[in-house]
């Protein structure tokens, strides 16, 4: 069914923080690992070991360099599905394959359904879905729905598999649509934004910005300059003077 | 965006074989004989099914193609495979009651017209329909669609008519070079117009760090091309763009209409004319595809 449900109370998604990335590529690492064993088919590698492997990913992540000069900075972008609101790439299938669930937002593939025409993921604006190589079906990130809903796996473990393997704590999943949930909180007190908002797709997922960088005006600006101001004492003041006699 | 030949030749040959099916119907190839009923027949719905059994080859499960037909509600793409197979009854009947020397009453003959620019629109919308590629997401798009069908069917039923022996009047030629001149007129206006549309978004908004400052890509996310830069970064045409857009033009509009004008009675050359049209429309319709920028390219630093 591609009409899109009725905005449900529940809003699964990822608040992702752009501070903290440190770039490791452990999210897209498990997130394979995961969901290759997971939901639909396996995550299937063409030519893995050749001269020109590809193969389907649910998440990867970019790295960009944002502003100029001294203040510019590098920011590491993981980029996974955005579970949107108002979902084209749900839309757009012709087979009812593509689907936004009712109970919690989160859009899904049924595989069994899937005819592989590619029309969602040209849809989508932010490359989330990638055509199994070997499969022939539509694959994209599931919130890992295998994990979050499952009795089976430690309570600690049920989030998606990325979020519970970063390192640094720049994935954080909850319920957008509560906005007492800590993700909500977190997204108001840091001012957390939608990606590409032209497109009008209405993200639930959330990313928030690289903090306001702190004030370095009565830090020392160079070590060089830190070592020529220290005037040597005592015996160091002697083999100073002594080499500079020596020309 | 990756030209696929299967839709490069499903949009192309069905277009053809909707835009003769529309000037069949309100009855401009009288068909005297059985014969010419079951040759034209066989003809049209030929191209209208070999374009829409084409479209098939490029899914990853063909098998499942049936299913398409169920998401007619939200999905344009759903909505023209129904009204293809709606089109595809609706002649086959059409064929059948003149072969036996039936009347289709004259409301029938409209609703089967509808149905046939219907389906032409609705291919149209499948791209004019995706905000992520710019250029396709215009109000002209459809306009080429529908009149490339217009015009082309037209050329192909002086073809026919030529082929049958019956007459060609010569406003039904001047007819036919109008309609071919204005289809390529919206394609240039599309060209120019539609061409220069910028995407809705920008590396800054993608990435949300325009508050930063500008925005450039410091290392990609994988070492390889992606299926995402594979299917939407397909840049080879943009270098001969302009030299592949004359060659559509002349062979597509100009040796049609040229032929159109000295020889608009002769069956060889209108089938040379048809022949030119439908080659023309190939290139047209693969830097349609080929020049069209996804949104997407921008996580990548592709200029918008």
């Amino acid at each position: 069914m591609t009409m899109l449900p009725e905005p449900s109370a529940i809003k699964l998604g990822l608040v992702i923080d752009l501070d903290i990335c440190v770039g490791c590529q452990a999210c897209v690492v498990n997130c394979k690992e995961w969901n290759t064993s997971g939901y639909g088919a396996p995550l299937s590698d063409a030519n893995a070991y050749g001269e020109a492997p590809s193969g389907a990913w649910l998440n990867r992540v970019h790295a960009y360099e944002a502003g100029d000069g001294a203040d510019s900075r590098t920011v590491h972008f993981p980029k996974s599905c955005l579970h949107c609101e108002d979902a084209p790439c749900v839309t757009v299938c012709p087979t009812g394959a593509s689907f936004k669930r009712a109970e919690d937002g989160i859009v899904l593939v049924n595989e069994d359904w899937c005819i592989g025409c590619g029309l969602c993921a040209w849809s989508c604006p932010y490359g989330a879905r990638e055509l199994d190589p070997a499969e022939g079906v539509m694959k994209k990130c599931t919130l890992c729905v295998d994990r979050i809903y499952n009795d089976n796996v430690p309570e600690e473990d049920r989030v998606p598999a990325c979020v519970r393997t970063c390192p640094t704590n720049a994935r954080h999943f909850g319920d957008l649509g509560d906005p007492d949930s800590d993700v909500s909180l977190m997204v108001a007190a840091r001012g957390g934004i939608d990606l590409m908002p032209e497109q009008e797709t209405r993200p639930v997922n959330k990313y928030l910005p690289p903090r306001p960088r702190r004030a370095t005006e009565d830090a020392p600006v160079s070590l060089v300059a830190m070592a020529e101001a220290e005037t040597p004492k005592g015996f160091w003041k002697w083999v100073d003077s002594t080499l500079e006699k020596l020309g | 965006m990756r030209p696929a030949w299967s839709i490069i030749f499903f949009t192309t040959i069905s277009g053809l074989g909707l835009g003769l099916a529309g000037w069949i119907v309100i009855g401009l190839l009288p068909l005297m004989t059985p014969g010419s009923v079951m040759g034209v027949g066989f003809a049209t719905l030929a191209l209208i099914g070999a374009g829409l059994l084409s479209s098939t080859f490029h899914l990853g499960h063909p098998e499942r193609a049936w299913r398409a037909l169920s998401q007619w509600r939200s999905s344009w793409l759903s909505r023209e495979g129904v009204l293809a197979v709606l089109v595809m009854a609706g002649l086959a009947g059409w064929f059948a009651t003149a072969y036996t020397g039936g009347h289709v009453p004259f409301w029938a003959n409209l609703v089967l017209l509808a149905l046939i620019y219907l389906t032409v629109y609705a291919t149209s919308m499948i791209y004019a329909s995706l905000k992520t590629v710019a250029r396709w997401y215009h109000p002209l798009t459809p306009i080429c669609y529908l009149m490339f069908a217009a015009a082309g069917g037209l050329l192909a039923v002086l073809a026919l008519l030529a082929v049958l022996r019956l007459p060609i009047t010569a406003a039904l030629a001047q007819a036919a070079i109008v309609l071919m001149l204005s289809a390529w007129g919206v394609k240039i206006a599309w060209w120019r117009l539609a061409g220069q549309a910028k995407p809705a978004g920008s590396i800054e908004s993608a990435t949300g760090l325009g508050a930063l400052g500008a925005v450039r890509p410091l290392m990609p996310p994988h070492t390889e091309e992606n299926y995402l830069q594979h299917e939407m970064g397909f840049v080879v045409a943009r270098n001969h763009a302009d030299k592949l857009r004359m060659i559509s033009l002349a062979l597509g509009g100009g040796l049609p209409v040229v032929i159109l004008f000295l020889a608009p009675a002769s069956a060889g050359a209108l089938a040379v004319a048809v022949m030119a049209h439908v080659a023309g429309m190939f290139v047209e319709r693969w830097l349609f595809f080929a020049e069209a920028k996804h949104v997407v390219t921008l996580y990548y630093g592709e200029p918008a």
